[in-house]
């Protein structure tokens, strides 16, 4: 009886620790691709990781020091360019495009869309106008 | 080495700064900043000459041309924000009638970099006074400070901005002297491109350090004056014919 029992205990944990491991019960945030033809300033990994640092001394450098246009590597307007979405134009306006749908993933509230534009020049400056 | 040899190395270094003969610390900080370096050129001084002798009363090219730039407010409510206005001005003896447009003056001595508690409000090292946004926590201390009303105050969400100009609601505001034409090689603003093309050019633009300019030249040739030159903050825009 407890022979059996222990077994049967111990092939319910294999099969949950199985299940942990499983990819497809995790959400995954998905990630829009960039306009073709280009390469990001800096490999994926290190972006996923380190592009708010990136940003934040950008932007001093930008409206302190006037490090503007081709001197700026990494521009927020910039990532805009090439990360909008195809269908909506943007990286923030719907869940699924490029800044949103990591943020929404991480749960990390982005500001910089109250003050920055997030569509790419060519769409932005059409709307305006 | 004795006390007395230790004092007088002291006292030599500290007053003079100088590293050897002919070479004092001053000179080194000078030459890392080379002119043709990429952003904020501490050798220039961005500064603007208003002509109100060619200044039309009524136009308001200049206005416009700078909501435009700029994406502020096409039709301007009374809480919009105003980067740059037109004034008509009289003189009650005599009659005789100016107009001119006021904006930011960039003084030299801000008053409104003084009054900020976070740093926010800045003068760069070109001259020209900013708001950082990512730290203006839209106190409107400056807005108090600034004796030429040049900083406004958005209250309302906003969209559809230029990708050059940022702005949004909280934060304080003024006129940038198109600093984003400015580091890009530009050579002018936005106020006085319209006020040339509408056939007046009464704003001239241009490096007030530099002789050869047309501004240096012009504040050389002819009488100008600041806008309260009484509170010495020293402004980047002169007025001519006040």
């Amino acid at each position: 009886m407890w022979r059996v029992l222990s077994s049967l205990i111990l092939a319910m944990c294999a099969a949950s620790a199985f299940a942990a491991d499983e990819s497809g019960r995790t959400p995954k945030p998905v990630i829009e691709r960039a306009l073709a033809g280009k390469t990001c300033v800096a490999d994926a990994a290190f972006m996923r990781r380190e592009h708010m640092n990136l940003l934040k001394h950008q932007r001093d450098d930008t409206v302190h020091g006037g490090i503007r246009g081709a001197n700026a590597r990494y521009s927020l307007k910039e990532c805009i360019e090439c990360h909008a979405s195809q269908k909506t134009g943007s990286v923030v306006k719907e869940e699924s495009n490029f800044c949103a749908s990591c943020h929404a993933y991480a749960a990390v509230k982005i500001d910089c869309f109250e003050c920055h534009t997030s569509k790419p020049r060519a769409v932005a400056l059409g709307a305006s106008k | 080495m004795s006390r007395r040899g230790f004092l007088g190395v002291a006292a030599a270094a500290i007053g003079g700064a100088m590293l050897a003969p002919g070479i004092q610390l001053i000179e080194i900080a000078r030459a890392a900043t080379p002119a043709g370096a990429a952003g904020a050129n501490p050798q220039v001084r961005w500064g603007m000459l208003i002509d109100t002798t060619k200044c039309a009363t009524g136009c308001t090219d200049c206005v416009t041309a700078c909501n435009t730039e700029n994406g502020l407010d096409p039709k301007p409510s009374p809480t919009s924000a105003q980067w740059i206005r037109k004034i008509e001005i009289k003189e009650i003896k005599t009659g005789r009638q100016a107009s001119a447009p006021v904006m930011c003056q960039h003084c030299a001595e801000p008053p409104c970099v003084d009054v900020c508690p976070t740093g926010a409000s800045f003068k760069r090292a070109d001259g020209i006074v900013l708001v950082d946004r990512h730290a203006c926590i839209g106190c409107r201390y400056c807005v108090m400070a600034c004796p030429y009303k040049a900083r406004s105050f958005v209250h309302e969400e906003l969209s559809e901005q230029k990708p050059d100009v940022p702005r949004g609601k909280g934060c304080v505001e003024g006129c940038t002297l198109c600093v984003h034409r400015i580091d890009q090689g530009g050579k002018t603003t936005a106020c006085a491109e319209a006020c040339r093309q509408a056939g007046h050019g009464a704003i001239v633009f241009g490096d007030l350090n530099d002789p050869q300019s047309e501004i240096a030249r012009r504040v050389r040739e002819i009488q100008t004056t600041q806008l309260r030159a009484d509170l010495k903050l020293d402004p980047g825009v002169r007025y001519h014919g006040l």
